[in-house]
């Protein structure tokens, strides 16, 4: 702080200020939010962090659970194994939908298609669909015996497979599912960002004698870098707490293949009465979401 | 409510110690009609379409008999119901009668906070015992601690039973097996046939507790599995007689005879496939005797599980949710009334004519159709006393428990014993925090 040296002098000279206007009314402008987001979201997280130590089925008198739901999160192989799949459902719902969003957007950075907002529109499609539309829709395309994925497969003489049923498969197929909703929320904002590169440094880098793929890597990628850790950071939260993906296709199976946090939390409070356990489960989560989404904003920033 | 919580009280607590424990000390019959004018605010799931009617006709009925008392129905769907019921109850504005699923989970819980009115007083009132067997009622009961299932007071009265038994295919089985050994034998005919021999569809995870179950009941004595869903002092679930029922289901599995990917199937759509006759056979409950009457006509019939021993027939089973009376409610003689009135011979007639299978004895038997099939296995089963409950009653996480530990058993990622075991520990885990 000290380095800077405009800091030094801030809020101490009256003349910062505009005549007559004392610094503290700015914070009671920010009152009004702050009451609601007070209300509805540091309360209830209180109030969350609270129960999750407590053993408590949801009414009758609660014990004192201390860090007891805490240390189940780290030893219960069933919720452990939770979080080893919301990590793993990382892949298919961020790195992917990136991916694939970067090699569309560097693709129209050089092409100006015909028609490119229509395009867009259609790849766009599925974000706009409710989830639990998409997961009933999906769950009809994976159905074993009349499902549209293995009738196609049969077609070219691949066989079917359970999709959802299979120990090993089930995740990745409820993965591929999340990858063809955001990619287009990947896709929107990075060839937003695209289009905001001056074409003078794309005119600069073709002179300089670079290809296609050198282009992307010198001036595109560099360029996107605010872009990219926004998708990053929307799409690992819609990881992290996705539930209604896994509720409606599969119940968190078959055994415990694909169970996640938010399932667990909704079980635990809702069908099993272990409403401690559930918000320690959801504190965790909660945690976890903010630790990676701060990396990933530390890493853009430093980066710019 | 925050903060209360804030200030370092138990979660639950204020609720807690205003709460007597409920007694049941009616001695006469209430007359209802001079309660005055009352609303009776109450919560189902009866929405589908004959248990709607159904309901909707005895309402309407009760109304006509009493006018001066109101029903306020609010219907949900028996999910939406379960993760509802106990907070509405323990809400400020209560519901006078709820349907309370049976067992731990629910109505165990329930009654544990004293959200349950004990109708002990009003079954004798209204002689209620009469009309349900020992097995239906034992599954309503409960220690008023809601420590000991299936003992102690009752609390609610169901309307309809339901069997989990067989449906088969008429054109492909004229003559339905009668002994589990012949069952098994037909199993294989079909298979060498080239057919699936049961179709079944395990993607919801609950379907297969019902096949498990099936099977158990022909491997292990129907009392074993009855004190283990009670927890009753000795009763376990890791027992060689426990085991051969994974190790044959598993076998069946191995020698194909469910369609091959269960696992992955969605249940709606297996017992659609059975209804197009891709299979002859299909462990289901009586619920969907309707919808495949609908689509099949004269060409499905239903019988329990064959037997080992076919005078002897054990299926799983029970009855519907039960309706029970809030301890918040203003009007328990009103309620207690409209219990009664639910559960009469008038009302068994009134099931019969909307489809429905009465849990009641002595209910009138349905005039043709599936129906008349799955009525007199009904009277078979209760005759023999051979109901065995849903093992998900045992536990508040018993349902989730097993329903991942027998996808698991059946896609060879446990063996037997490793299933038997695994359940056990759980079950373990919680007699101990119990």
């Amino acid at each position: 702080m000290g380095a800077v040296p405009l800091s030094a002098g801030r809020g101490s000279g009256a003349g910062d200020r505009p005549p007559g206007e004392p610094r503290l009314i700015g914070y009671a402008y920010l009152l009004p939010a702050f009451a609601v987001f007070f209300c509805f979201v540091l309360l209830p997280l209180a109030h969350a962090a609270y129960l999750s130590l407590w053993h408590w089925d949801g009414l009758t008198v609660a014990t004192w659970a201390g860090l007891d739901n805490y240390g189940d999160v780290l030893s219960d192989d069933e919720l452990r194994g939770a979080f080893v799949h919301a990590l793993i459902l990382l892949i298919f719902y961020s790195v992917l939908p990136v991916l694939i969003g970067l090699g569309l957007a560097g693709i129209m950075a050089r092409a100006r298609v015909r028609g490119l907002a229509f395009f867009r529109t259609i790849l766009f499609l599925p974000q706009v669909i409710a989830m639990v539309v998409v997961a009933v829709m999906w769950k009809m395309i994976y159905d074993p015996a009349n499902g549209a994925l293995n009738r196609a497969l049969g077609w070219v003489g691949i066989p079917g497979q359970s999709w959802l049923g299979d120990f090993s498969l089930a995740l990745p197929s409820i993965g591929l599912v999340a990858t063809w909703v955001y990619y287009g929320l990947a896709m929107v904002l990075l060839t937003a960002g695209v289009q905001k590169i001056p074409t003078s440094l794309y005119d600069a880098a073709r002179v300089d004698g670079a290809g296609a793929f050198r282009e992307f890597l010198a001036v595109t990628l560099p360029a996107l870098r605010g872009e990219i850790a926004v998708a990053l950071t929307l799409t690992t939260i819609y990881a992290l707490r996705n539930f209604d993906l896994v509720y409606i296709t599969t119940h968190g199976g078959p055994g415990n293949a694909t169970s996640v946090p938010a399932f667990q939390v909704f079980t635990r409070a809702f069908e099993t009465g272990q409403v401690g356990s559930a918000a320690a489960v959801g504190i965790t989560l909660t945690a976890i979401i903010f630790l990676i989404s701060l990396g990933i904003n530390r890493f853009s920033e430093r980066a710019v | 409510m925050v903060l209360v919580a804030g200030c370092g009280a138990a979660p639950g607590a204020k609720t807690e110690d205003t709460k007597a424990t409920p007694a049941a000390t009616v001695a006469a019959k209430p007359d209802i009609a001079k309660a005055g004018d009352v609303t009776l605010t109450v919560w189902d799931q009866n929405v589908r379409g004959g248990q709607n009617k159904e309901i909707e006709e005895l309402n309407q009925q009760f109304m006509a008999k009493y006018p001066n008392v109101t029903i306020k129905r609010t219907a949900k769907s028996f999910e939406d119901l379960l993760k509802t019921v106990k907070l509405a109850v323990s809400g400020p504005d209560a519901p006078d009668v709820v349907q309370a699923n049976q067992g731990r989970g629910t109505m165990g819980e329930m009654v544990k906070a004293k959200l349950l009115r004990p109708l002990t007083d009003y079954a004798k009132v209204y002689g209620w015992s009469d009309r349900y067997s020992p097995t239906l009622l034992a599954l309503n009961s409960f220690s008023p601690d809601g420590k000991d299932f299936g003992s102690g007071d009752l609390y609610g009265l169901s309307q309809a039973g339901e069997i989990v038994g067989v449906f088969y295919n008429k054109d492909k089985v004229p003559d339905p097996p009668q002994t589990f050994t012949t069952f098994e034998e037909s199993l294989q005919q079909a298979k060498d046939a080239g057919d699936t021999p049961i179709m079944f569809g395990n993607l919801e995870k609950w379907p297969g507790i019902h096949n498990f179950e099936s099977v158990l009941g022909q491997t292990a004595d129907k009392q074993a599995i009855r004190d283990f869903v009670f927890a009753k002092e000795g009763a376990s679930f890791n027992n060689p007689d426990f085991t051969a029922a994974a190790t044959k289901i598993k076998e069946w599995v191995d020698k194909g005879y469910f369609n091959k990917d269960f696992n992955g199937t969605d249940y709606d759509p297996a017992w659609k496939a059975f209804a197009k006759g891709q299979s002859p056979y299909l462990i289901a409950g009586t619920w969907v005797t309707a919808d495949l009457e609908q689509r099949m006509g004269d060409k499905v019939g239903f019988t329990l599980m064959p037997g080992v021993d076919p005078d002897a027939p054990v299926s799983l089973g029970g009855e519907d949710l039960p309706w029970s009376v809030t301890t918040a409610s203003k009007h328990p003689d009103v309620a207690a009334a409209y219990i009664d009135f639910l559960t009469d011979a008038n009302a068994a007639k009134v099931l019969v004519d909307t489809d429905n299978l009465p849990a009641m004895k002595g209910a009138p038997a349905p005039a043709s159709g599936l129906s008349v099939d799955v009525s007199n296995a009904w009277q078979k089963l209760n005759d023999a006393d051979g109901v065995i409950p849903y093992l998900d009653y045992t536990t508040p996480t018993f349902y989730d428990d097993i329903s991942s530990a027998i996808q698991e058993l059946l896609a060879g990622k446990q063996t037997p014993e490793q299933f038997t075991k695994g359940v056990q520990e759980k079950f373990d885990k919680w007699a101990q925090s119990r």
